[in-house]
């Protein structure tokens, strides 16, 4: 069975008023924001479905905004993100959107910047959130483990070239592809953590377009 | 390591034969499972209780409005009275139903709070912990040790229910932080475990079946008022448990029941807004005007 802590149950300490339409957006911001890992020119919020009909009333805008720029789900600044100096490093832009095929409460971060990237996400309830997709790759992210994200070629030997590198137990492995030969992707949740030097030889490996080691939220 | 405790039995039986307090078995059990210190564990605990003690705080001070502009200034039209005429109940039921609604008011205007379980729910067990300890001096660490009691009721109800609206109705979410300040107020009232369960088992009963229909989508109406409500029912149910009144239906089977009427309940009635309180004709009135 899934060990809940006593602690999942008494926290976590947020700003209000919902965890899945406010902690869950600024924890999905600040993942989002992880794996952009710069800082971006612009970003243009997609909303769908509840986020996007009760996202005012729940600050899930002002949420997902504190997210991308760092702020943490307890950080008082969150309500008036919008007048603060933080914010005015970026440009930014809200759309409103009904996508029934979507998660009710899911968004799209499109970053645009020295690299463009599009990232997409839901809160899944109870402040638990997904990155389910980088530009058109699928993936699972959920902030609770540090992960390694590879973009790279569709060859023969690749899972095993990568994961014989990583020295740490992987708690989930997820791999997707755009076709045969084609442009790929991994996503492993690793118990543990990753040495910058570990990060660097996989990105020598032949193949890797890019990496992101991304660390696990807060709790 | 010990079996994870998973059921109430498995609690009550863990008491009995360590003849140890609830609160004394899961910290130590927190910390076998985290791989940490049982001092790292209270630090945790005592965070969520300083964050409370803050939100009560400054939600006493403030009559901000919502974002919608719906909710946001009742508290202190409750203190207002108190100040110029006493409750029927003394000072305590005074502070416990002034601090929830500090508390809930201060979630709605974006300001900190600790979810416990829940962000619409995260007023109850902080008003009747602290509103009670305040007025009986229970020390610090005694609370912390409530906290971890209140704790391990939530942890153990969410073994077999997701603790939210959207999954079992607000029978889950302000009905289990009921249970959860009822078990925490029986044991700083010096009660025994078995009335600390019942406790429990007591205020979750009464709340089976509460939906959650909010007006407008938004954690307000009815949020905001059930909040001191639900607060004050786990008093009651303190109070009957620590005269040794027995809930009939064991604890276990509570939840079991909770779970069931969670599944049966509509899903319309679950956190979606389309009908109860939320399709009434001024909650649509309501929602017209906001989003226009």
């Amino acid at each position: 069975m899934k060990q809940t802590s006593i602690i999942d149950i008494i926290s976590p300490v947020m700003v209000g008023p919902s965890s899945s339409h406010t902690a869950g957006a600024i924890r999905l911001g600040l993942l989002a924001r992880n794996i952009y890992h710069e800082v971006p020119d612009k970003v243009t919020f997609k909303l769908y479905n509840s986020f996007a009909r009760t996202g005012k009333g729940h600050g899930t805008d002002k949420g997902l905004l504190a997210g991308v720029l760092g702020l943490n789900v307890d950080d008082t600044r969150i309500k008036d993100i919008f007048n603060s100096d933080i914010a005015k490093s970026i440009e930014y832009e809200f759309q409103y959107l009904d996508d029934f095929n979507r998660h009710p409460n899911a968004v799209d971060f499109i970053f645009e910047g020295r690299r463009n990237m599009k990232v997409s996400g839901n809160s899944v309830g109870a402040g638990e959130i997904e990155i389910t997709k980088i530009d058109d790759f699928s993936v699972s992210l959920t902030g609770k483990y540090n992960t390694l994200v590879l973009f790279y070629k569709d060859v023969p030997h690749m899972i095993a070239r990568v994961t014989n590198s990583i020295h740490v137990n992987i708690a989930s492995f997820h791999c997707d592809r755009s076709a045969k030969g084609q442009d790929a992707s991994m996503c492993i949740c690793l118990d543990g953590e990753v040495s910058q030097k570990v990060i660097d030889f996989l990105y020598m490996l032949d193949d890797v377009y890019m990496i992101r080691y991304i660390e696990k939220l807060e709790s | 390591m010990e079996k994870n405790i998973s059921t109430f039995d498995e609690l009550r039986e863990a008491c009995a034969v360590s003849g140890k307090q609830i609160w004394e078995i899961i910290q130590t059990q927190e910390a076998e499972f985290a791989e940490v210190s049982v001092d790292e564990i209270r630090r945790l605990v005592k965070r969520s209780l300083d964050a409370m003690k803050e939100s009560i705080k400054s939600g006493l001070k403030s009559k901000e409005m919502s974002i919608s502009g719906m909710c946001g200034d009742d508290c202190d039209r409750l203190q207002k009275r108190y100040e110029k005429e006493n409750s029927l109940f003394g000072r305590t039921f005074e502070k416990i139903t002034t601090y929830a609604l500090a508390v809930i008011e201060e979630n709605l205007r974006m300001g900190k709070i600790a979810a416990c379980p829940t962000a619409g729910s995260c007023a109850i067990v902080p008003s009747v912990l602290i509103g009670v300890s305040e007025d009986l001096g229970i020390s610090e660490e005694e609370q912390i040790n409530a906290l971890i009691t209140a704790g391990v009721v939530g942890r153990i109800v969410s073994n077999k229910v997701a603790l939210a609206g959207a999954v079992a109705g607000c029978q889950a979410e302000c009905g289990v932080a009921s249970a959860m300040s009822a078990a925490a107020l029986t044991q700083m009232r010096g009660g025994n475990i078995d009335q600390i369960l019942n406790a429990v088992a007591l205020a979750l009963k009464n709340l089976l079946g509460l939906t959650c229909d909010p007006v407008c989508g938004l954690v307000e109406i009815p949020c905001v008022k059930r909040n001191p409500f639900l607060a004050i029912h786990a008093v009651t149910a303190s109070e009957l448990a620590l005269a040794d009144i027995k809930s009939k239906i064991p604890l276990d089977e509570v939840v079991d029941a909770l779970e069931q009427t969670g599944t049966l309940m509509s899903p319309m009635l679950k956190e979606s807004s389309q009908a109860g309180l939320a399709t009434t004709k001024t909650a649509l009135d309501l929602k017209e005007k906001l989003f226009k």
